[in-house]
């Protein structure tokens, strides 16, 4: 197939490895990928935070760029986000409404079903849960509130992770328990957050697992925020960069909160 | 006990009057004017609440109890969404008929022997209560545990008008006794454990026996006395409604403990005052509600005692009833086509239970008789304070939109959807003329983010923060940034961009295909369209 990614804002600056990964997957799996060089933003911040004037300009990016599916120049749009998912099924079509664009509407319409989280593409478009990877560490799978509740990706990233060779998953407890991110909640809400993540960090090293994995960045920049404070030891990683690693290939994007010899120190 | 007032290790002595209470009780927070806008926004109230330890652990152990008690009495539910489904389906249709069932329900009360009075707003809803009051000659009424009247400061008006109103459910008695606030619309009193409980008991409550433990039955065995001497005093009662019928103009109370059950019953003269949005158009939409409430409320199968009553029945319970529909801001809220779902709670408080926000903060962070997830859209729209010179728009930001608030909503109000407009709403009638940091930081990253040329030259400016970074990450960092880096560190910024790791990979623009198949899948899926 010929795939266009979406690599997310967050992805596409900081956290690079997330799309990198799931370009590795798709290619090993035999797929064409495309990256759609006018992408920016799904949107779901401007939108989360109440400025839909300004979300709505970048919604309308977003159609703009990714619309050339609909026209079969690709199968789907694939991107390693639940939330950002979510927002092209939920937050854009919010937005579109309240500035009152009914083509705007329309566009996201037909744009939201080509849309898929990384799980679900390989899952239920590819059929696939074993995706050939090995991944020999305990792992715990914190589920992303987005993911589980606005895209409803369900158990597939927990299907996947199962399918790893040589992976141990732990399960986390109050998994499903948001971990205080929420966008600029973080900011305009910094002590709640803090709160919050600081409960979501403690289950992550009750476990004793080896690497906290999500499949949103969003997320795991938060936990991984708090873990890092405490020097926990704790490595995080994206779903993708997981499924990515083989045992010919152990994949080896950016490593973040950690340090590495080429960085530039004060 | 006996104090000196020597000065230990720099510690001053507690001045007489803030010698320590048996059980460490304190209230922190004072009756407010507006029991709907205390005066504090979320981030104050959240900073404050976060503090106190003793609270955050009572809370926490409180809501994971009944939560995970819901969990196990829905689960065993075959038919839960068909109920969930149905009951938004009845709550839709009060709010497209509200004004015809209000008349209908207003016909039959009367015409059962009730007295039906109207109240534009809480002001009115008081006066109302008093006039009957003060008719009856009386200056001592009981009282059923109700938001409504929760929410028009009833006990503090009457006191001023030289009434005095006792709460009879024990929770809710508990709150009054510290002179504090409910901080849950279930639960008044969850913020207490069993020994600040003692503690007000003992400080408070005059007849609460000298060796008095805190052991639940011992608490609620010096309760019950104390509430038995006022039930067969009392010769009024006010009660709120958990529904009111508009087909048969029945009204009705679910409660736990039976105190609502004394009231209804014992006094000559029952008043309730009831939201108009807390109708239901059919006797047996009740079936739906009986159902699932206990269950989200406490997770009980069913509440134990659920009383019903249509008007007055001769030589049977209270032989005159006033019932007082009271709009209070309601009819505003209808008004907005998203907003107006928050009209179909129910009141249940299972929100609340399951919120992260809530459980770590306390109700008393939300500044509102309505906290948690129902209150965050709730007040802001009952009160219309959605300009950020109001603290009360702060509501609609004091959620980090998990969502899970949606999943047990009873009724299924999309709470998240809702927060979302009503912030939306809020950045629509910003009053400010300078722009603030949100406006700032929202306006110069649109064209950014809406423009895929611009969004490149942006990334590269995002690689600046390697400058300061130290070992792959962040820390302390000056305002705003140390809202975030005060509890989290941040990740420097890879060296190279995902843009420059493709054009490196993929100088061709796409993956170079490796066989035939990904183009053979293409074409069949197209098919296939």
């Amino acid at each position: 197939m010929r795939i266009a990614l979406f690599a997310t804002c967050l992805a596409d600056t900081m956290f690079p490895q997330a799309a990198q990964a799931t370009v590795t997957i798709l290619e090993r799996l035999g797929h064409e990928v495309v990256f759609p060089q006018g992408q920016a933003c799904c949107g779901q911040m401007h939108a989360n935070t109440g400025y839909f004037k300004q979300a709505a300009a970048i919604v309308e990016n977003h159609v703009k760029t990714f619309e050339p599916v609909l026209d079969g120049e690709w199968d789907a749009v694939v991107v390693p986000s639940g939330s950002c998912a979510g927002a092209a099924r939920h937050e854009q079509r919010l937005v579109a409404e309240h500035v009152g664009d009914s083509a705007l509407v329309k566009r996201v319409d037909a744009l939201s079903p080509y849309t898929y989280d990384i799980s679900e593409f390989l899952i239920d478009v590819l059929g696939l849960e074993d995706v050939g990877a090995y991944f020999p560490h305990t792992v715990t799978y914190h589920p992303t509130c987005h993911s589980m509740r606005v895209a409803r990706v369900g158990d597939r990233p927990y299907r996947l992770l199962r399918a790893v060779e040589g992976l141990t998953l732990i399960d986390l407890p109050d998994e499903n328990v948001c971990c205080g991110f929420g966008g600029t909640f973080s900011i305009k809400n910094s002590d709640t957050s803090t709160a919050m993540v600081a409960d979501k960090a403690a289950n992550v090293m009750s476990t004793g697992a080896e690497v906290l994995c999500t499949g949103d960045y969003s997320c795991l920049m938060n936990i991984g925020g708090a873990l890092s404070r405490v020097n926990s030891g704790v490595r995080v990683m994206h779903l993708a960069e997981i499924l990515a690693s083989t045992k010919e290939a152990p994949f080896e994007g950016h490593v973040s909160f950690q340090p590495s010899n080429d960085q530039v120190r004060l | 006990m006996t104090q000196t007032s020597q000065t230990f290790l720099g510690m001053p002595a507690a001045s007489p009057e803030e010698q320590p209470h048996t059980g460490g009780w304190r209230t922190n927070v004072e009756v407010p004017q507006d029991t709907l806008r205390w005066g504090h926004t979320f981030p104050e109230g959240a900073h404050k609440t976060l503090a106190n330890t003793q609270m955050r652990r009572n809370l926490g152990h409180a809501t994971r109890t009944i939560r995970n008690k819901r969990q196990l009495r829905v689960d065993e539910m075959p038919d839960w969404e068909d109920l969930r489904e149905a009951a938004e389906a009845v709550k839709f249709e009060v709010a497209s008929r509200l004004p015809e069932l209000l008349e209908q329900f207003e016909a039959n009360v009367t015409a059962h022997g009730g007295i039906v009075h109207w109240a534009r707003d809480a002001a009115e809803a008081n006066r109302i209560v008093a006039d009957i009051i003060k008719s009856k000659g009386i200056d001592d009424v009981v009282k059923v545990k109700s938001m409504a009247t929760q929410e028009t400061n009833l006990n503090e008006y009457l006191a001023d008008e030289g009434i005095t109103a006792h709460e009879t459910d024990l929770a809710e008695m508990i709150v009054q006794l510290a002179d504090d606030m409910p901080s849950h619309i279930v639960v008044p009193a969850i913020h207490r454990n069993r020994s600040e409980v003692r503690g007000i008991f003992l400080d408070r409550m005059g007849d609460a026996p000298e060796d008095l433990s805190d052991k639940p039955e011992e608490l609620a065995g010096a309760a019950r006395a104390h509430l038995r001497r006022k039930f067969l005093h009392a010769s009024v009662a006010i009660s709120g409604t958990n529904m009111g019928i508009a087909e048969t103009g029945t009204v009705s109370i679910f409660e736990s403990e039976g105190n609502g059950r004394m009231c209804l019953t014992l006094p000559d003269t029952l008043i309730t005052l009831m939201g108009i949005e807390k109708l239901v158009p059919r006797y047996q939409d009740a079936e739906i509600f009986a159902q699932l409430l206990p269950r989200s409320a406490t997770g009980e199968r069913m509440n134990p005692y659920t009383s019903m009553w249509t008007g007055v029945t001769p030589g049977d319970g209270p032989q005159e009833f006033h019932l007082i529909l009271m709009d209070n801001g309601r009819t505003k809220v209808l008004t907005d086509p998203i907003g107006r779902q928050a009209l179909a709670c129910i009141r249940c408080g299972s929100c609340m239970n399951i919120c992260p926000v809530y459980q770590h903060t306390g109700g008393h962070a939300y500044g509102s008789v309505y906290p948690g997830p129902i209150g965050s859209i709730l007040t802001p729209q009952l009160t219309q304070g959605l300009a950020d010179d109001d603290p009360v728009h702060t509501l609609p930001f004091a959620s980090s939109l998990c969502g899970a608030c949606a999943e047990v909503c009873p009724v299924k109000i999309d709470i998240p959807t809702i927060l979302i407009h009503l912030r939306a709403r809020s950045v629509d009638v910003k009053r400010r003329l300078v722009p603030d940091m949100w406006d700032v930081a929202m306006n110069a990253a649109t064209p950014v983010m809406s423009n895929g040329k611009a969004w490149l030259a942006a990334t590269e400016g995002v690689k600046a923060t390697r400058l300061i970074g130290r070992d792959g990450r962040i820390g302390a960092l000056p305002f705003p940034a140390s809202l975030w880096t005060r509890s989290r560190d941040l990740p420097v910024a890879p060296k190279e961009s995902l843009r420059q790791w493709w054009k490196r990979t993929h100088p061709e623009g796409i993956t170079p295909a490796r066989s035939g198949l990904g183009a053979a899948q293409s074409t069949a899926t197209k098919e296939n369209r």
